[in-house]
């Protein structure tokens, strides 16, 4: 089977060719834009929802994506079981569909932060993360409002669930606030949904494919996803 | 037709940055006294209607869907019956 991904642009994305680049050519999967216009994932079998400032984030970030015509499309793909991946931005919207718990708030720093981090892998056994051969990714964050908030219920049923995917930690795995870079609760950097099909992530694992850039901790999470539909 | 006020507050358990960053503004301002300051959303818009109920329906709707996010704020509605213009 042939995989193909969709990659959903939208006024103010952009880290969409950073990902059409890594799934493409570094990765060599099939891809294609979608334009947030458009009523159709074009036979897409995993969507992106790339990072930028979709619509400025007026309002709140990811709050006005959520409404677009092509995001009524990716909801419906992504309630029946479809596989999506929502980075950054993506993440926000995610939220802010209510395909996601949770909410990302501004960081606790009120700095923007952009640098690498490393991730702790919590679940290696989704369908983003089987093929991690590493339990500690490096992976880069670049975003103002990623400090990842959801109540005390819903913590315990995303723990309960095997739902967080990444814990923000430092180079050996441990999780403390001087390896947290944005406040997000119990550090985390990524979760998935209660099915395991959707996943959101503040992190940019397009942004380390290229072996020319020295690091390619994010190939992984892509060869993830297509061998999740191998198996 | 209804004039709708709405004020959108970030919950108390929630972290505020823009009060909080204006809060140490006043610090540096000198004024002391100041505490708590919380920065909150006001929006306001028209409803062509002169149905009170569908008025506040839709403006709920309208907090409900997009302009307050149930996870982190709370809102509140002033609906005002204004003639038209």
């Amino acid at each position: 089977m042939k995989v193909k991904f969709g990659i959903v642009v939208f006024p103010g994305s952009n880290c969409d060719h950073d990902a059409y680049f890594s799934v493409k050519h570094i990765l060599g999967y099939e891809a294609e834009f979608l334009w947030h216009k458009d009523h159709s994932i074009k036979n897409s079998d995993v969507i992106i929802l790339p990072g930028g400032f979709s619509y400025g984030d007026y309002l709140r970030s990811g709050a006005i994506a959520k409404l677009s015509p092509l995001m009524q499309e990716v909801i419906n793909f992504a309630e029946g079981g479809g596989i999506v991946i929502g980075i950054c931005n993506g993440f926000q919207i995610l939220t802010e569909s209510g395909l996601l718990p949770g909410v990302l708030l501004k960081n606790e720093s009120l700095k923007f932060v952009c640098k690498d981090v490393y991730l702790k892998v919590i679940n290696a056994n989704s369908a983003f993360t089987n093929l991690l051969n590493k339990e500690i990714l490096n992976i880069p964050i670049a975003h103002g409002e990623g400090n990842y908030f959801a109540d005390e219920k819903t913590l315990e049923e995303l723990n309960k669930n095997n739902q967080i995917v990444f814990k923000y930690s430092d180079n050996v795995g441990n999780l403390n606030s001087e390896s947290n870079p944005n406040g997000s609760v119990d550090n985390i950097a990524g979760i998935i949904n209660k099915r395991g099909n959707i996943l959101g992530m503040m992190p940019h694992p397009e942004r380390v494919c290229n072996p020319i850039l020295g690091n390619t901790d994010g190939t992984s999470i892509f060869r993830s996803v297509v061998n999740s539909f191998l198996k | 037709m209804y004039k709708a006020k709405i004020l959108v507050k970030r919950r108390k358990s929630i972290l505020d940055p823009q009060g909080k960053a204006s809060e140490q503004g006043a610090k540096l301002l000198g004024l002391n006294n100041i505490s708590k300051v919380r920065i909150d959303k006001s929006i306001q818009f028209f409803i062509e209607t002169s149905d009170e109920v569908l008025a506040k329906t839709e403006a709920t709707e309208f907090c409900n869907k997009l302009l307050a996010n149930p996870i982190m704020e709370d809102f509140e509605i002033i609906l005002e019956k204004v003639n038209e213009s």
